[in-house]
């Protein structure tokens, strides 16, 4: 232990922190703006500086280690002073427009220049806007003019998401974010994960809204404009309308989208249901042909419900697309079926159906463009808004979350199980998969306690377990005795890790769940910001909760799965099924 | 009166303080280097024995060696000379680090800019490599093995700054790193390394050879030794010179025959201080007026306005981006500045510049953004009139 004094208190800490983390322990303030707890220190905004005695300059606390009998002044005029000065220079370089930018009260600049009350600029009037924007992303704009350079956008991608495709570019004052060689975002290996945005301080970066198109559907009278929503959104959307983070909102907010004007309100969790039956299915006919038929499969097979996952791998691994299943997402799979099955159902026109999709993800937006999602005949989704445009269309129909009551999504895809609820976390769809899987081979409900598949669960970023199969169904001896290996990934840097050992031949997997983003969908690039590991678990603690709370908590217990099974499409991975429920994928390679 | 020394130029055999040292311990070297005093010639003077020392004392390996030939400083071009002239000298100076700190590869990074001296710098290591003074089992020394490559920067000036030096050295973008860690924990790729500049090493070969006395022969009490100086500007004989440290500047000035007109003399290049001619009688050491070697000389005909936004104008280019208080201090230094010139500036500009300043120096991430405003600071103060009458 060493003894430091901050601001002449005695306090005991440990070697290895830093100021910051002492002065955060001790709940002594300390402005940040590159700072972000999930990300390496950089110590480049400088506005975390303090005083250290016998140091002839200040010391960013962030980047600096604390050592014994140092003493620290947090608040002196000096500290002050210079703060207040380095605030003024980057809002000097700030294209300021508040009031109409998409962070506006959101934003860590405006609060810190709050905090420091500016009151004017002494070296430069405004800036202007000489940067051109980078909307070339079919998902987000990014907007220079308002870019503090903290990096944590480029730290976001490089560390979380191994993708490596924003850097600083040039120097001096004509430094800015951009990608290799000053190309568009769009010609790079760009996944559209978006944490990039939910990392971002101020409004520099923000998705490619669709709030407008979706209120002009639903203006038009001749629209039937049908609304799903992803698991992730009930567990974060609270948190835009003051509710602590783990705020479950699930009936507010399928008020609050009756109330906006969505013909019918869906619920994607349906779809993700839909997703374990065909995928459970495509993994055990999978296996099957690997250990009767001792046919070449890819083996392990990994999920394909993270779109910008699947970007990454068409970049990254190409020649490991084949192991990735063939089922689309259950955002994908909910539009197809809209405009097919549940068209023909109702006597709805599907021509006249307008699909939209809330998404915890600015990845799902560039899903819905793909060419091949188009099963239905039609663009099988034709808007996808996250979770963030969610809130502000609540907003801008003076809809007060808090105060309404809950609803009940509409029948029948609005029906859905617990298994489906936790798709939103990592390692839930692994888990639902095992709760299907384990049941149909052998008949008997997974041995975990409560369903709770807890190996497979938590925010480790690449987790591994085994599964023993024991006492199967006739049909499916030939698991018997077999272990399952399976892992559980998530932010791409970690499914890079995963996937080196996978085309190595290092690890023998039989199934792998990759999410794009830490923590899963709940931590989306779509999801309100900010987000931390703290906020990450308590999210992920409402999503768990929800499941223990439902009926059903098995995919393939789900009324309105077996019907569709029943009516329409026969049996999971049927040919019809494969028309509508699968797809493909490109290659892309890295340049 | 002005004492010109000849020690870096000096003749030497490669290998013979390499021979020296053999009889005594990797300690020994430090604490011959240590009690030398010999302090970096960079610019910022850290004590080289002690830099060796830190380096020496930790148990991580591989350890390496790097000589800092990024000579960027506005104003100064001994070390590409020495490295023309006295190349195995420098090369010489780097194996008695890594004998002292048990490194066993090393590399030169040459500023961008002298690329013309890279193939004979490389014949160079050809050449000691084939004599043994570079590889394995150097001088028939078994176990002492020490090689070096060569590495080009491309022309960013804070790549002059070690830890940015180091970013530039594993292939990533020239910025200044956190500190500490210091190089000497971990360095390149992480482990432990000691950078020294050319000039720097130049001198451990004779330190070696003569013993630490020898070297107080010359300079002060905490400036020990001679220091070249790359002399530019208003005078009749340019070039470079070794003086002892602790030269008054008037006596430097006499040596390199600047007129009487002279008005001031920018000491340590952009980064450094401007001298006015009240301060002709100051000593150019540690402890007085520092200086990485880089001398200017201004008469009466020129502009200091012009010599001052010159240089933040290279600043502003020059600085690697990464924090706030250089990156956009300098933009805005530069626009203050700026003022003046289209009849807008005022003292209040004057004052809010040097508040800017402040913020510059105490909270900019390396020695680069800190050492911005010295030269702001001090013509304004000297030649304020000049300043506001534009």
């Amino acid at each position: 232990m060493l003894n430091v004094k901050i601001n002449n208190q005695k306090y005991s800490v440990s070697e290895g922190m830093t100021v910051l983390d002492v002065c955060k322990r001790e709940n002594i303030y300390i402005p940040t703006l590159c700072h972000h707890p999930d990300l390496e220190t950089k110590g480049i905004c400088r506005v975390c500086v303090v005083e250290v005695k016998n140091s002839k300059t200040l010391q960013a606390a962030c980047s600096t280690p604390v050592y014994d009998g140092m003493e620290i002044f947090t608040g002196t005029e000096k500290v002050r002073r210079v703060r207040k000065t380095i605030i003024e220079l980057l809002l000097a370089n700030h294209y300021t427009d508040c009031t109409v930018c998409a962070k506006n009260l959101n934003c860590e600049l405006q609060d810190l220049a709050n905090q420091y009350s500016l009151t004017g600029l002494r070296w430069k009037e405004r800036r202007e806007r000489t940067l051109p924007l980078d909307d070339s992303s079919p998902v987000f704009v990014r907007d220079n003019n308002k870019c503090v350079l903290c990096k944590r956008c480029v730290r976001a991608c490089d560390e979380i998401q191994g993708v490596y495709a924003i850097a600083n570019l040039n120097k001096g004052d004509s430094t800015i974010v951009g990608s290799e060689f000053n190309k568009p975002v769009s010609e790079v290996v760009c996944i559209n994960c978006g944490q990039c945005i939910t990392h971002c301080p101020t409004g520099a970066l923000y998705e490619k809204s669709f709030i407008d198109d979706v209120w002009k559907a639903i203006d038009d009278p001749e629209k039937v404009v049908v609304v799903q929503t992803a698991p992730a959104i009930r567990a974060a959307l609270g948190e835009e309308f003051d509710y602590p983070p783990g705020t479950r909102v699930t009936g507010k907010m399928v008020t609050a989208l009756k109330m906006i004007g969505f013909d019918y309100v869906f619920d994607t969790q349906f779809s993700a249901d839909l997703t374990i039956m065909e995928e459970g299915t495509e993994l055990l006919a999978r296996l099957k042909k690997a250990i009767v038929d001792k046919e070449d499969v890819a083996l392990p097979m990994t999920t394909s419900c993270s779109p910008g996952w699947i970007k990454f791998q068409e970049h990254f691994f190409p020649e490991l697309i084949p192991n990735i299943s063939t089922c689309k997402s259950p955002q994908q799979m909910m539009g197809a079926v809209l405009k097919t099955y549940w068209a023909e159902k109702t006597g709805i026109d599907p021509e006249k159906i307008v699909s939209v999709s809330i998404m915890p993800c600015t990845a799902k937006k560039f899903e819905a463009m793909r060419p091949e999602m188009a099963d239905s005949g039609y663009q099988d989704v034709d808007y996808v808004l996250t979770t963030r445009e969610l809130a502000r269309m609540i907003k801008q129909d003076a809809i007060h979350l808090k105060s309404l009551s809950n609803s009940d999504f509409d029948d029948p895809l609005g029906r859905s199980t617990g298994a489906a609820t936790i798709f939103g976390a990592t390692g839930g769809v692994m888990e639902a998969a095992i709760r299907t899987a384990y049941e149909t081979v052998t008949g008997r409900e997974v041995p975990f306690d409560s369903l709770n598949v807890t190996p497979v669960r938590g925010l480790e970023g690449i987790r591994e377990a085994n599964i023993k199969i024991e006492g199967t169904k006739d049909e499916w001896n030939f698991l018997e005795g077999v272990t399952l290996n399976v892992a559980v990934a998530h932010g791409t840097a970690n499914a890079k890790k995963i996937m080196t050992r996978v085309a190595s031949g290092e690890m023998n997997y039989h199934f792998i769940e990759i999410m794009t983003c830490p923590g899963g969908c709940l931590a989306g690039g779509g999801q309100p910001i900010p987000v931390t590991e703290e906020i990450r678990e308590l999210r992920a603690k409402a999503v768990y909760e929800e499941d223990m709370d439902m009926k059903l908590r098995k995919s393939h217990e789900n009324p309105a799965v077996t019907e569709i099974y029943k009516d329409y499409l026969g049996e999971p991975n049927s040919h019809k099924a494969h028309e509508l429920l699968h797809t493909h994928y490109t290659r892309r390679g890295r340049y | 009166m002005a004492k010109k020394i000849d020690v870096v130029f000096s003749d030497f055999t490669p290998g013979s303080a390499l021979k020296k040292i053999y009889d005594m311990s990797p300690k020994e070297v430090i604490d011959l280097v240590t009690q030398s005093r010999l302090r970096g010639r960079g610019g910022a003077g850290f004590p080289t024995g002690l830099k060796w020392q830190l380096a020496a004392e930790t148990g991580i390996r591989p350890k390496y060696f790097v000589c800092n030939a990024d000579e960027g400083e506005p104003g100064t071009f001994k070390d590409k000379m020495i490295l023309e002239k006295q190349a195995a000298k420098v090369i010489e100076g780097m194996l008695i680090g890594a004998y002292a700190i048990d490194a066993s590869r090393g590399f030169i990074y040459l500023r961008g800019e002298y690329k013309y001296l890279l193939s004979s710098l490389l014949a160079k290591i050809n050449e000691l490599r084939r004599q043994n003074l570079l590889g394995d089992d150097i001088c028939q020394r078994k176990g002492f093995c020490f090689d070096l490559e060569v590495r080009l920067g491309a022309g960013a000036y804070v790549c002059g700054e070690e830890s940015a030096l180091l970013s530039s050295l594993e292939g990533r973008r020239g910025e200044a790193r956190n500190k500490p860690p210091y190089p000497a924990e971990k360095g390149y790729m992480g482990y432990p390394t000691v950078v020294n500049n050319v000039e720097t090493l130049s001198f451990v070969p004779h330190i070696i050879l003569n013993g630490p006395r020898w070297f107080h022969n010359y300079g002060t009490e905490k400036s020990a030794g001679s220091k070249l100086f790359s002399v530019s500007g208003d005078c009749k004989k340019p070039g470079i010179y070794e003086f002892e440290f602790g030269i008054k500047i008037k006596d430097l000035l006499k040596e390199v025959e600047a007129g009487e007109d002279t008005k001031a003399v920018q000491i340590g290049g952009a980064s450094g201080f401007c001298a006015s001619k009240d301060d002709f009688n100051e000593n150019i050491c540690f402890e007085g007026i520092p200086t990485g070697g880089s001398i200017i000389i201004f008469n009466e005909s020129r502009d200091m306005f012009h010599v001052l936004k010159n240089f933040v104008e290279f600043f502003q280019q020059e600085s690697c981006g990464q924090c706030t208080p250089c990156r956009e201090g300098c933009s805005r230094m530069l626009e203050g500045l700026l003022k003046f010139e289209s009849g807008k500036g005022s003292s209040k500009t004057i004052d809010d510049l040097l508040d800017l300043s402040e913020t510059m120096s105490l909270a900019s991430k390396c020695g680069f953004g800190q050492s911005v405003p010295n030269s702001f600071r001090t013509i304004v103060s000297k030649f304020k009139d000049e300043i506001i009458a534009r």
